[in-house]
């Protein structure tokens, strides 16, 4: 750490908090946050000397004295957003990273699903929630998952039983509200999906305050044998806020996973999607939307680690950057020697639409197996100007021409969201940030 | 309708049309022949309004106004419609939203109600069965993945749809096999009346087999050289540019 006041503010919330969850939280619990806030004391805040935050700067960030979101006082009900609209749900609503459960609505479960809050979790049912805790996330090198490991508040518990399958989206809700000094909300989920189970789980989080508020997200996934799991992170916070969210994942054998991120509103969005495909015949799908004007700064990490032979991972990240927006893309790959026969296939497309806005995007293809099938493509372009023309020697005009063209770029992204209301959402809000509403 | 006076174009800093002049009245077909690099799509991208194509000196008077200082869209709400040589592939858009998004526009310009979806799609199934086109083809991103004949069936789908008052087809009949032809010609004719006119811009006569032209012009270096009415064209299928060339090069002050 080099005490900066951010730093010294999380400090201050870990020991402030520490007694009161003591006593209510299992031991090991606090074993497992003493140890998360240990593994972030020894890495402190990046600064862009580190590989991985090059092109991510938190300088402004780290001299903000956040409060703890969970203390800011609450104020009267906030509005739900309604852009996400996903029909029936497992409704669960946190606000300040406190559970609301007048806003929530977690209907009837089927048999075999555990749908809850952390907190609750805890208290019933102590013994599952350990079973699931800290299997995926390796904090010693994710500054920000250990901050939410060692000070989230709560978060989503999803445990699904083997062959258990949940017919209606989990649709966590995560809201920042209030006014005053910045806060910061630290939260973490858990999906442990059983054999053969099957489940989708919306993470989305939103707000409307007008202070730099910052919102931390953990999400560990373990997708067991032949389990078929949906995670979608749609980020739509308020143009001052800065939002990191880490989702980690292991897979075993020939499970299904798709993990879709859409990035749209903020100030700073860091997002680390991580899979571990461990058992043959895995397959990944990792698919993601960006959007920047302004200033805003969205920023991708993935990690695609092929641990086992027969595993497929299928990545599509698109980027639409306006403006002096500045977007990064870092797409890694792993294959390790013994993962024989393994598909990977990473496409990376950016389009700026202003001369000023920026994209810096790698992939990196770490491949120790010989019998492998890698390909990687990654492409920054504008507009272009044939398809331009055609539409407007056709009577559309110029912005709806390009309104048009750039929806049509992330349609791709759109087509693979894994429901309809999801796609339909989706485009509303596409079409939303467009200029002129998009075209007519 | 159209008047082209004494046109300079340049395309990449080079003139390729060197005082072109014709003139088109309502209810007229003509045809615009001549040899590769005469300056055939040159006329018939400048007329759209592409970006890239210069004019340096003339004017062309559309319904007595002032085309070149109108934008494309403006063209298009206009009534001028240009069947592209290459229709260009829209991947993530689908056609029969594009097309409606078009028609649409169009329709606005001129105060006519827009269509809502199930309208349109009433009426464009109607025309793509005459033209012999699939409906699956609505569902496809626009052109994309499309044959060379499919790309020129789509632009006459287009091209009734929009109702253009001037018809600008760029070498509409290539590529196409003599069915295609026939399909892509009765759409032409469709289109046909004395309140339009159609500029067909041609390698080969045999599409005017089909789409029988008051007049056929010659384009060469960029100027009409010479103009007659059908039989002109067959002449030139038979022989050849040579003798034009040569009649010109005869006529030409020393």
């Amino acid at each position: 750490m080099r005490d900066t006041a951010a730093e010294l503010a999380f400090v201050r919330h870990f020991a402030a908090a520490r007694a009161s969850r003591e006593a209510r939280e299992p031991a090991w619990l606090g074993r497992v946050r003493a140890e998360a806030f240990d593994a972030f004391q020894a890495q402190g805040l990046p600064t862009t000397k580190h590989e991985d935050w090059r092109f991510t700067s938190l300088a402004k960030l780290e001299r903000l004295e956040f409060e703890a979101a969970d203390m800011r006082p609450s104020t009267s009900a906030p509005r739900l957003p309604t852009g996400v609209a996903l029909g029936r749900t497992h409704r669960l609503v946190f606000v300040n990273g406190r559970f609301a459960p007048t806003l929530s609505d977690l209907g009837a479960l089927p048999a075999g699903c555990r749908v809850a809050p952390l907190s609750a979790a805890l208290a019933t049912d102590p013994e599952s929630v350990k079973r699931a805790f800290a299997s995926c996330a390796d904090v010693k090198t994710r500054p920000f998952a250990a901050l939410a490991s060692a000070l989230a508040s709560d978060g989503v518990f999803v445990e699904l039983a083997p062959g258990a399958a949940l017919e209606r989206p989990v649709h966590a809700l995560f809201l920042q509200t209030g006014s005053g000094a910045p806060a910061a909300a630290h939260v973490r989920s858990l999906v442990s999906a059983g054999a053969g189970s099957r489940a989708l789980v919306v993470e989305e989080h939103a707000g409307d305050t007008l202070v730099p508020d910052l919102t931390n997200a953990l999400s560990e996934i373990r997708v067991g044998r032949d389990a078929a799991i949906d995670h979608v992170l749609i980020q739509e916070l308020p143009e001052q806020s800065s939002c990191f969210a880490s989702v980690l994942t292991r897979q075993d054998a020939q499970s299904r996973l798709g993990l879709h991120s859409l990035a749209l509103g903020g100030a700073l969005t860091r997002v680390e999607l991580e899979s571990r495909l461990e058992g043959e015949g895995a397959e990944l799908e990792m698919n993601g939307l960006y959007l920047g004007r302004g200033s805003q700064h969205p920023d991708h990490h993935t990690t695609i680690d092929h641990a086992a032979p027969r595993t497929t991972s299928r990545e599509l990240f698109k980027g639409i950057l306006d403006e002096r927006a500045h977007g990064v893309f870092h797409g890694r790959i792993h294959v390790r020697p013994h993962a024989q026969k393994i598909n990977a296939d990473q496409t990376n497309r950016a389009l700026l639409l202003s001369d000023r806005a920026t994209i810096n995007t790698k992939p990196q293809l770490e491949i120790y197996a010989d019998d492998v099938k890698c390909s990687h493509g990654a492409t920054v372009g504008q507009l272009d100007d044939a398809q331009l023309f055609y539409l407007r020697a056709r009577g559309l005009d110029l912005a709806a021409a390009r309104a048009l063209l750039t929806y049509a770029f992330a349609s791709e992204v759109l087509e693979r969201l894994p429901s309809e209301s999801l796609r339909a959402s989706l485009e509303r809000a596409l079409l939303g940030w467009l200029p002129q509403g998009g075209a007519s | 309708m159209l008047e082209i006076r004494n046109l300079h174009a340049r395309v990449e800093g080079k003139e390729i049309l060197r005082g072109l002049d014709l003139v088109v009245r309502a209810g007229e077909v003509h045809a615009v022949m001549g040899p590769n690099g005469s300056g055939k799509s040159t006329l018939a991208n400048v007329l759209a309004g592409r970006e890239g194509y210069e004019v340096t000196a003339g004017s062309v008077l559309y319904r007595g106004r002032d085309l070149l200082a109108l934008t494309p869209e403006e063209r298009a709400r206009e009534g001028v419609f240009l069947a592209f040589q290459y229709p260009v592939e829209i991947p993530g858009v689908t056609n029969s939203y594009f097309m409606r998004a078009a028609t649409n526009a169009v329709r606005r310009h001129r105060g006519l109600p827009e269509y809502d979806a199930i309208d349109f799609l009433t009426l464009v199934k109607q025309t793509m069965k005459s033209l012999e086109m699939d409906e699956k083809f609505l569902a496809r991103s626009v052109n994309e993945g499309f044959s060379g004949g499919e790309k020129k069936r789509n632009e006459i789908l287009q091209m009734l749809l929009l109702e253009p008052t001037l018809a600008v087809l760029d070498e509409t009949d290539s590529g196409l096999d003599i069915d295609a032809l026939r399909i892509v010609a009765d759409g032409v004719n469709r289109l046909r009346s004395p309140e339009r006119a159609v500029l067909a811009i041609t390698h080969y006569q045999r599409l005017l087999d089909y789409l029988v032209p008051d007049q056929t012009h010659v384009l060469m270096e960029g100027r009409i050289v010479k103009s007659g009415d059908r039989s002109l064209a067959l002449e030139l299928e038979k022989r050849g540019y040579g003798w034009i060339e040569r009649e010109v090069a005869g006529a030409a002050p020393a």
